[in-house]
């Protein structure tokens, strides 16, 4: 039965660009702060206060286009978007309408199911809003009875990506949304932290019975604060409409908030009033005609995609689709594993199982970002490369990263001042090998009567006597030679 | 076309006026009036004709993405009506257009 | 040695120079004169004497000390309501703004403080600058210093009135579709509007932004040249500022108008409404222009006249809806309580905004909202094209266009406050220059021999003439000899 609906997904989706200044002031642009300390006279919206475009956010916005096979308008504007909400100083938002600056675009999404092209209907341009906290009640705004209003983020540039309904799963809006993000973060234009904000997804979701040409009612989906939870949200409210459309019931149109711990959506309290925006050219900006020279610039400079980024790693390295996925999430752990691999010179694969496995596992536990990791891609290569040479047992090793990591020291001094390097000297090891056979006689009969398993304890003895420190491998052929005729 | 009573209340709703009673009756009889004189213009022929948001023709007018000087909190909340835990404090917040 | 609140700013700056007069004295000579004729004039909202006195001490130190910041250093100015004074109130004439005190000052308020030009009161103003008449200020009507129970028109009826009574010597005015040159035709003075861009809107609370563009309002033409080489010139903060440096317009004001060809607008001298007596004054300023050489003859501007009005009355209340929907009692201003924000700001807004400033923000909401956009809103942009176009074809053959200013002298308090269409038709002459840009000067012509009250005449040049426009009426100006004169003063 679940065959006969299907489903159709737009998603919009807010990126705040990591300019220095904000949109259309000098205030910085930063996470967090003592409220209201990052304002002036525009950003607050006083009165006689004008915008200015900053020229940056400008130039990330084409960057973005271009990324996403978008045409660059030649001529583009800015509209007052009206509406009063508290957190919106002039209570309109100088957004872009009818001339957004890059339009028609796509994106090539890698699903399981193969890839899938998810159109782009335009990228544009605007401010985002102040941030209000609701007092009183359980903290949601619903019963809160007053708000608090902090202007720190308002006018903090925004770039809004609008995709045609090209997504059919909540599986397929996941890994669109994942991949514009990798996108987003190769291109630098954005910090693209769902958990902060900085990358907002709101969904558009309608469910019909297939071969109905009619599309169902559109709910919009909003507050989805992390890749994970698009999926669960949209999966939960797939399902939903399937479930009511088997009822017989129509989904109404609306917008629904999900939450995160009962992972489902339920329905926003907003009046039955269509918005009337009112929509015209902004007057205190004039129109933007990016010149083909700057369009131009701006592409020439454009960094590997995740795509392009993908196809190499796979060719270059030789590495399985999953290494790869993982090493090429972000633009930072892609550098990273490239400059270990640089610095080791061997096998890749083998880098790749240090930073995929142990690495991430620690960077996991510890709740840190690669970038921020004491652990250096020179380090790591140390490392492995003293395993290699046998130095170190792989065991040992995992010891060292975990060491490396903590303190930021260097493999080799870490060895060195835990007494971990192996002793493979066979003179060095003689004294400790005599020892051993001398203190457990009855299993240095065995051996000798042929029972080579024991061979295994006289070398843990032989590793007791040395601190861990003796080579197995020297320890068990001097055993050998001593005992075994 | 004159304006009615139903334009008047949805009109002074998006406007976030309050109107009295009084009010919304002159309005709509002053509203009609202006926009009678007004709905002159819709015998201009303007076929092929531009619109013109701004009197004088600029582009591209930006500035660099530098940072300059914030207002202090104090000077920020100097004008509020109302400020709690330096911000500015509203009544409830309900959703509506 | 006429009195010194008579003089105007080159006078006292010369003045200054000569060491006849200290910047403390003009400042309390100016004082003193507003004691006297403010209490009937009501031109001052909130009146500055200890800036002022202040300002003009420093001025004083920096002349003996020789380190003048401008030739204008000392000469005290005035500002409409409208410019932002960082720590002194600003209200725009309004209840929602009663007690501001902005953080800021407005680029036109930094430039002539850095040009050393004390700070002498804000200036009375139709709330939010709509309005012609002055009689929308929240706090009170000004009167027309010619005759108190007349209005000074507006809405910077308070700039004008306190430049004709002698309070400042010159002030900033704004001017939207007309509210620096109707006041200024009213009470007898120059007013004069720039090409928009060339004086920067950073500060100036927006009326309707793709109009509204600050002036000097002064006694004469000269000081008008002055202060919008003191103020004007590009603003990095105002996005629609055109580039370039301040104009030089001092220069060559005085080369005489030998072969300037003047257009007559027919239309404007056919209108319904044209008072005999400001028709008969600017007439004779039509033959004094041509006895000074200029080459008179005809252009046509219908559009301008027949719908220049409707455009305007659309374009401006539309962007107005817009730029005054940040009072709603959040971050500044009046707030009144309610249940919950809708109705605070609702609340607000009702008891901050007077009757013109509610009728316009619900005809610019309404003009703008779904279903009236192409109508009303976009259409309007598209008439502002038409006249554009209707300008340039003008000035294909003309230099100056020429037009009286108002269609009448001052009218009596009242008289048009009943009727919102009447009151707006006072800018029938003055609405099309904003719309295309274009700048344009009000300059006294004499009295109307109907009521012996000011009437102006109107020069519109292209954009960016200014120098052009205001060397015709300094020549105008001169050879009149009203505005140096006893006869140009209001009996005050
Ligand atoms: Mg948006
Ligand atoms: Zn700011």
């Amino acid at each position: 039965m679940s065959d006969a609906f299907e489903t159709t997904i737009g998603l919009e989706i807010h990126v705040e660009l990591a300019t220095a200044s904000k949109m259309f002031c000098s205030c910085p642009v930063a996470f967090g702060g003592e409220p209201n300390t990052r304002t002036c006279p525009v950003c607050l919206g006083l009165p006689g206060a004008l915008p200015v475009p900053n020229r940056k956010a400008v130039e990330y916005t084409i960057r973005i286009g271009l990324a996403l096979n978008c045409r660059i308008a030649e001529r583009a504007g800015f509209h007052r978007k009206n509406y009063f909400y508290p957190d919106m100083p002039k209570n309109y938002q100088i957004s872009q309408y009818d001339e957004p600056l890059c339009v028609r675009g796509h994106v090539d999404v890698p699903t399981e199911d193969g890839v899938l092209r998810v159109g782009i209907t335009r990228v544009h341009l605007e401010e985002d809003t102040g941030k209000s906290v609701h007092v009183g009640g359980s903290g949601r705004i619903a019963d809160s009875d007053r708000s608090l209003e902090d202007f720190n983020r308002a006018g903090t540039p925004l770039v809004e990506i609008v995709s045609e309904p090209d997504i059919h799963s909540a599986e397929q809006a996941r890994a669109f949304v994942s991949e514009l993000r990798a996108i987003l973060a190769s291109l630098g234009v954005s910090d693209v932290r769902m958990e902060e904000g900085s990358l907002r997804v709101d969904a558009n979701v309608s469910v019909r019975p297939v071969g109905e040409g009619e599309h169902g009612a559109k709910v919009e989906v909003k507050n989805m604060n992390s890749i994970r939870s698009v999926g669960r949200a949209l999966q939960y409210e797939e399902a939903r409409q399937r479930d009511a459309l088997r009822r017989g019931e129509m989904p109404t149109q609306e917008t629904r908030h999900f939450d995160e711990r009962t992972g489902r959506t339920s329905a926003m309290r907003t009046k039955e009033f269509a918005f009337d925006y009112r929509y015209f050219p902004e007057p205190d900006l004039v129109p933007l005609t990016p010149s083909r020279a700057w369009v131009e610039e701006i592409a020439a400079r454009l960094p590997e995609l995740p795509a392009a980024r993908r196809a190499r790693f796979a060719a270059d390295y030789a590495l399985p689709a999953a290494d790869v996925a993982v090493l090429t999430a972000s633009p930072e752990v892609a550098r990273w594993f490239e400059e270990a691999v640089a610095a080791y010179g061997g096998e890749p694969k083998r880098i790749a199982n240090w930073v995929t496995g142990d690495l991430f596992g620690l960077l996991n536990d510890a709740g840190v970002e690669l970038t921020e990791a004491k652990v250096t891609p020179a380090g790591l290569a140390a490392l492995v490369r003293l395993v290699d040479a046998g130095r170190i047992s792989g065991k040992q090793a995992k010891g060292v990263l975990q060491a490396m990591f903590d303190s930021g020291a260097e493999p080799e001094a870490i060895v060195a001042e835990r007494g971990l390097e192996q002793v493979s000297d066979e003179a060095a090891l003689q004294g400790a090998v005599d020892e051993a056979i001398a203190a457990n006689p009855d299993a240095a009969d065995k051996v000798r009567a042929g029972n080579l398993n024991t061979i295994g304890f006289l070398v843990g003895q032989v590793m007791r006597r040395t601190g861990g420190r003796a080579d197995p491998r020297v320890v068990n052929e001097l055993l050998r030679r001593k005992l075994v005729p | 076309m004159p304006i009615d009573r139903a334009a008047v209340d949805h009109v002074a709703r998006l406007a976030r006026i309050a109107l009295t009673e009084e009010e919304r009756e002159r309005m709509q009889a002053e509203l009609s009036v202006i926009l009678a004189h007004a709905e002159r213009i819709a015998a201009l022929d303007l076929d092929g004709v531009e619109p013109s948001a701004h009197a004088i023709e600029l582009t591209d007018v930006m500035r660099p993405d530098e940072v300059g000087e914030c207002l202090s909190r104090d000077e920020a909340l100097a004008n509020a009506p109302a400020v709690e835990d330096g911000r500015f404090a509203v009544p409830r917040i309900i959703e509506d257009a | 040695m006429t009195e010194l609140h008579w003089l105007g700013a080159t006078e006292l700056a010369s003045a200054l120079d000569a060491g006849e007069v200290s910047a403390q004295e003009v400042a309390g000579a100016l004082l003193q004169r507003a004691d006297e004729v403010d209490p009937s004039v009501r031109a001052v909202l909130t009146r500055t004497d200890e800036r002022l006195l202040e300002d003009a001490r420093a001025a004083d130190r920096r002349r003996a000390a020789g380190a003048l910041r401008s030739p204008y250093d000392g000469v005290p100015v005035g500002y409409k309501d409208i410019f932002v004074t960082r720590g002194t109130v600003t209200t725009a004439g309004s209840r929602i703004l009663e007690g501001y005190v902005p953080p800021y000052d407005a680029t036109v308020v930094q430039r002539c403080s850095a040009a050393g030009l004390p700070l002498a009161h804000k200036l009375n103003m139709d709330e939010f600058a709509m309005g012609s008449s002055t009689e929308n200020s929240a706090f009170m009507a000004t009167r027309n210093p010619w005759d108190l129970e007349r209005v000074p028109g507006g809405s910077s009826g308070g700039s004008a009135a306190a430049v004709a009574a002698g309070i400042v010597p010159w002030a900033w005015g704004t001017d939207t579709g007309g509210s620096i040159r109707q006041p200024a035709s009213l009470v007898g003075i120059v007013g004069v509007k720039p090409t928009y861009g060339v004086v920067s809107r950073y500060g100036m609370i927006a009326f309707a932004s793709s109009l509204d563009q600050a002036g000097p309002l002064t006694r004469n033409v000269r000081d008008a040249a002055a202060l919008l080489e003191i103020a004007g010139g590009h603003d990095p903060r105002d996005a629609t500022s055109i580039p370039g440096p301040a104009p030089r317009l001092l220069d060559g004001i005085d080369a005489g108008i030998e072969g300037l060809r003047v257009g007559i607008v027919a239309e404007f001298m056919q209108a319904e409404g044209l008072a005999h007596g400001v028709r008969a004054r600017v007439e004779d300023a039509y033959r004094r222009l041509e006895k000074l050489g200029a080459e008179l003859g005809e252009v046509h501007l219908p559009i301008s006249l027949e719908h220049g009005i409707s455009a305007y009355y659309l374009i401006a209340p539309a962007e107005a809806s817009a730029n005054l929907a940040r009072y709603d009692g959040v971050r500044y201003g009046l707030r009144v309580d309610g249940e919950d924000v809708v109705a605070m700001t609702s609340r607000t807004r009702a008891a901050g905004f007077g009757a013109e400033v509610k009728r316009r923000v619900m005809l610019g909401t309404y003009s703008l909202s779904a279903g009236y956009y192409d109508a009303y809103y976009g259409r309007a942009l598209r008439v502002r094209t038409l006249i554009k176009q209707e300008f340039a074809r003008a000035f294909e053959h003309v230099d100056v266009i020429a037009s009286p200013t108002s269609p009448t002298t001052a009218f009596r308090l009242g008289e048009r406050t009943a009727d919102p269409l009447a009151m707006y038709l006072s800018d029938l002459f003055t609405v099309a220059a904003p719309l295309a840009g274009l700048p344009a000067i009000s300059v006294p012509c004499g009295l109307s021999p109907d009521d012996s009250l000011p009437v102006g005449l109107q020069l519109i040049a292209p954009a960016l003439q200014e120098s052009t426009m205001l060397r015709t009426a300094y020549a105008f100006e001169q050879d009149l000899g009203f505005a140096a004169s006893p006869e140009g003063r209001p009996p005050l």
